[in-house]
């Protein structure tokens, strides 16, 4: 294999694996930030359950940034026309994102119920929205996309941003992304929450991830049916990054299960998957919420796993000029900018681990909700 | 076809949020470090005031630190989301560095932010003194490859065309990192910000001291805030003159609407203008105050060096612009048919490429190959003119940057002086001069970005890539859909972040007052201003 083809595949990887790292870590301070309403029925519970995350919330979001920035470098074509195309979802994500540092920051600075309110409806928003638009955008990338490129490598839209907003699939994926992150932050809730907290935090958490095996299940089942891609000439994969002049690709419906066919080892991840969901919830209803948190990894790890293993090597397939579909092969980065990347993952990635993992452990123990209202130094 | 309304209303929420963004990193840059050295001096010392006052104007940055994180996520997607033919072009190479710091240094910054704030109880005090280094580091390194990436839209190194994917491809970290322009830039960047830091803290406390309260904190963290100021002030200046030394090598556009030079004058007379109203259409400027002589040695550093103005730059873009235009005709004729001659012919022309794309806008139809032999030398002319920035903007821009830059340096060296002597409450113009000080270095800092990109235009990325053909190709609707929400949520934000930093900066710090006692018979010791002993106490 040419040391190219393997930098793509490494890279191709790696931003599955950013993936699933923005999506357990945000995703447990959005599906916080969703059931803050719910799970803190007075300011002291929710001051509680927002100080659950306070320490972390903005380490996690650097998954998100760097998500953004791992894109850009390593598949530049993807990030400046996935980003473009879904402009509006973009910026209603960027909209709802934006309000949760401040959030953070600003709604307990201020001793009056309206502005506290108006704060915990915003981490509602800020919870929700982006987790479902992150759901949504893997459901719309996964039927493929209208879009077809100059000669220049300008991307051109064929199709109306209504659709990306209101397809039903995609509507699905979101809902799974955002069960599947009201689980791993009420296992969360229930790691560090005490009492009425951890309480009601069980019940969300286990309805998340019942929810989220259901919509899983149901995906699987609807993923044969859907049209996907499939490469009908021989592909280079060391070829110059460049989605013209391509081979040319087909549609088919059921393309998206030629992977799991070929290699039936791939099987392992929806496994992973559906066991996560499954075992998860009953973790919780058991009382083990940092083995239930895990396993709500596991499912995540599974999840995008299962879409990575049915899509490759296809990144963002396009409906109307398929041979233009963006993929791992066309879309990345050049090898010395993926060579040197890769050096600079291996160097910080342990290191960024292991004080993450730090900074969990010592500020770990129980939130006190008397305690943080006493606090004023506190969210 | 390129609709310039677009390409404009891009330019446009760029810019706002980018300025908007900007508001608050300058303080967190210059606020860790001195937070960092407060927190030194408590270590060190013992005394709680030092930790008292850590953790007050750790308050105050924590307001400033949540607004910058969270535009600063806009700044992150907003080249994918409007940029795409910018983000195609080069994110080979300018993405490296945002990837990089994301991981070398935003997440180090944003994991013990968390454990500065909130690990007061649970870190030892050299731990939680290592703590806050390691976020006033990570924030500053954040800003070193954010100014190594915005440096290679300045000053592209590191990077070459490959006509086979259309974009610029990574060809040297090296070049790229420690381009000249980039450290240059970083150095400025993050000093300016020590200044806006360090006047922000003695602004504050100068309010303190105005009204008699909370002498000794206020007195402590004036001086500290004072000393800290005079040097960052002076290395800001140097460190500016050595950008300016960049443009002069790299960029002289940019040093050419800056100092609003009209024409090539014969070293070294040429004149250095204090005052003028450029006037771009007519080519000169009205009402110049000028001084001869200076600008020569003030810019190259010698006698015998021309300054080319801005005829001079146009004239010699002319001929880039006539190759430019074969060269990206040769390259739209090579993505077509993979047609070895059009490659050879764009080999020939290839370094002109980008004043191709430039004349783009100017041909007719928005088509190189529509431009017959009759056009061609207005299309030329025109695509000359457009090398040259807004001088007016540029120009004024830059003045009022150094002017305040050079008043900061009087303002900390003044409070320095008399903070020294114990004697700032019997010169209270100096203490109202510092309060009303504290957001003119955020503007200058505005100032100071406005001068870089303003003076980098007409291209995103200079010399090779037009900013007209850089953005995305959305619709008028998507545009004011995205402005509209970005006026009104920051909008929002920021009459949020300051009602809480003035109340917060009103409330001043809730410590435990030092008993008069205690403070009597503690006398001056390191940084300890003497005010107990004052008439007045």
């Amino acid at each position: 294999m040419e040391i190219y083809t393997a930098l793509k595949m490494i890279w191709a990887l790696l931003l599955g694996v950013l993936l699933t790292g923005l999506a357990v870590m945000v995703g447990m301070d959005m599906g916080v930030g969703t059931l803050l309403r719910f799970v803190g029925r007075n300011d002291a519970e929710r001051r509680a359950a927002l100080n659950i995350i306070g320490p972390h919330w903005d380490g996690n979001q650097v998954w998100f940034i760097l998500g953004g920035g791992a894109i850009f470098a390593a598949f530049p074509t993807l990030y400046a026309t996935s980003f473009s195309i879904f402009y509006i979802v973009m910026i209603l994500l960027l909209f709802s994102m934006i309000m949760r540092p401040v959030a953070f920051e600003y709604r307990s600075k201020v001793d009056a119920s309206r502005w506290r309110e108006t704060w915990d409806w915003a981490f509602l928003i800020s919870g929700a929205v982006p987790m479902i638009v992150y759901g949504a955008a893997i459901g719309n990338v996964l039927q493929g996309v209208g879009f077809h490129f100059s000669w220049d490598g300008q991307y051109y839209q064929d199709e109306s941003f209504i659709w990306y907003l209101l397809n039903p699939f995609a509507l699905l994926c979101g809902a799974l992304s955002l069960a599947l992150s009201i689980h791993q932050g009420g296992a969360m809730l229930m790691i560090r929450g005490e009492g009425a907290i951890a309480m009601r935090a069980r019940r969300f958490a286990i309805w998340g991830g019942a929810i989220a095996a259901a919509l899983f299940v149901i995906g699987g089942i609807w993923v044969p049916f859907i049209r996907g891609f499939v490469y009908t000439q021989p592909v280079n994969p060391a070829m110059a990054a460049t989605p013209l002049n391509g081979p040319a690709v087909a549609m088919q419906a059921g393309a998206w299960m030629r992977n799991f066919h070929s290699f039936p080892i791939l099987w392992l991840a929806p496994a992973l998957g559906l066991a996560g969901m499954i075992l998860g919830p009953l973790a919780l209803a058991a009382r083990r919420p940092v083995l239930g948190w895990w396993l709500g990894a596991i499912a995540w790890i599974g999840t995008i796993g299962t879409i990575g293993a049915a899509m490759f090597p296809f990144l963002m397939p396009s409906t109307t000029a398929p041979s233009q579909s963006l993929t791992v092969w066309n879309a990345s980065g050049s090898a010395y900018n993926l060579g040197w990347m890769l050096v600079f993952a291996l160097i910080f990635t342990p290191a960024v681990i292991a004080y993450t993992s730090w900074a969990f452990h010592l500020m770990g123990g129980k939130v006190n909700p008397e305690k943080v209202s006493r606090d004023d130094h506190l969210y | 076809m390129i609709n310039p309304t677009v390409v404009e209303l891009s330019r446009l929420q760029f810019a706002l949020t980018a300025l908007y963004h900007f508001l608050f990193v300058p303080l967190t840059l210059g606020l860790s470090f001195i937070l960092a050295a407060m927190e030194t001096v408590y270590v060190i010392t013992g005394k709680p005031i030092y930790k008292d006052m850590t953790q007050f104007w750790g308050k105050l940055f924590g307001i400033n630190f949540a607004i910058g994180v969270a535009t600063g996520l806009t700044m992150e997607f907003e080249f994918g989301t409007n940029w795409s033919m910018y983000s195609h072009f080069v994110g080979d190479v300018f993405g490296t560095p945002l990837a990089i710091e994301g991981l070398m240094a935003f997440f180090m910054e944003s994991t013990f932010v968390g454990l500065m704030f909130f690990g007061w109880d649970r870190l030892s005090k050299p731990a939680h003194l290592a703590v806050t280094y390691l976020v006033a580091l990570g924030s500053n390194l954040s800003a070193l490859w954010i100014l190594v990436a915005n440096g290679f839209m300045q000053d592209p190194v590191g990077a070459t065309f490959d006509p086979n994917t259309m974009r610029m491809q990574f060809t040297d970290l090296g070049a790229l990192v420690f381009s000249q322009d980039a450290q240059a830039k970083f150095v400025h960047t993050s000093i300016a910000g020590f200044v806006t830091g360090a006047l922000f803290v003695m602004g504050i406390s100068a309010y303190y001291l105005l009204r008699r309260q909370h002498r000794d904190f206020a007195a402590r963290s004036f001086r500290m805030a004072a000393l800290f100021g005079v040097i960052a002030s002076l290395a800001v200046v140097t460190l500016g003159d050595a950008l300016g030394r960049m443009d002069y090598l790299v960029q002289r556009t940019k040093l050419a609407a800056i100092e609003g030079i009209w024409h090539t004058t014969t070293p070294p007379a040429a004149p250095w203008t204090i005052f003028a109203l450029p006037d771009q259409s007519a080519r000169k400027n009205i009402a110049a105050i000028e001084i001869p002589y200076v600008l020569t040695p003030l810019v190259t550093h010698s006698w015998n060096t021309a300054i080319p103005g801005i005829d001079s730059l146009e004239r010699e873009a002319k001929p880039k612009i006539v190759n430019g235009i074969q060269a990206a005709t040769a390259l739209k004729a090579y993505a077509g048919t993979k047609n070895p001659a059009a490659l050879a012919e764009f080999r020939k022309y290839q370094s002109d490429l980008g004043y191709g794309l430039l004349a783009q806008r100017y041909a007719p139809d928005q088509d190189l190959a529509k431009i017959t032999k009759a056009d061609l030398p207005g299309v030329v002319d025109r695509t000359a003119q457009a090398t040259i920035p807004n001088v007016f903007v540029e120009f004024w821009s830059f003045r009022i940057m150094v002017a305040f830059g050079f008043a900061f340096i009087a303002v900390f060296a003044f409070g320095a002086y008399y903070s020294l002597k114990n004697e700032l409450e019997e010169h209270p113009w100096m203490l109202k001069a510092a309060m009303w000080s504290i957001p003119l270095p955020v503007l200058v800092c505005e100032y100071g970005w406005i001068v870089a990109e303003n003076g980098r235009q007409p291209w995103s990325v200079y010399g090779w890539l037009p900013t007209f053909v850089s953005a995305s190709t959305h619709g008028v609707g998507y545009m004011v859909f995205s402005l509209v929400g970005f006026a009104l949520l920051y909008s929002l934000f920021i009459a949020a972040e300051l009602y809480l930093m003035f109340k917060y900066a009103r409330l001043g710090p809730g410590f435990r007052e030092a008993p008069a006692a205690a403070q009597a018979g503690a006398g001056p010791g390191l940084g300890r201003p003497g005010y107990a002993n004052k008439s007045w106490e």
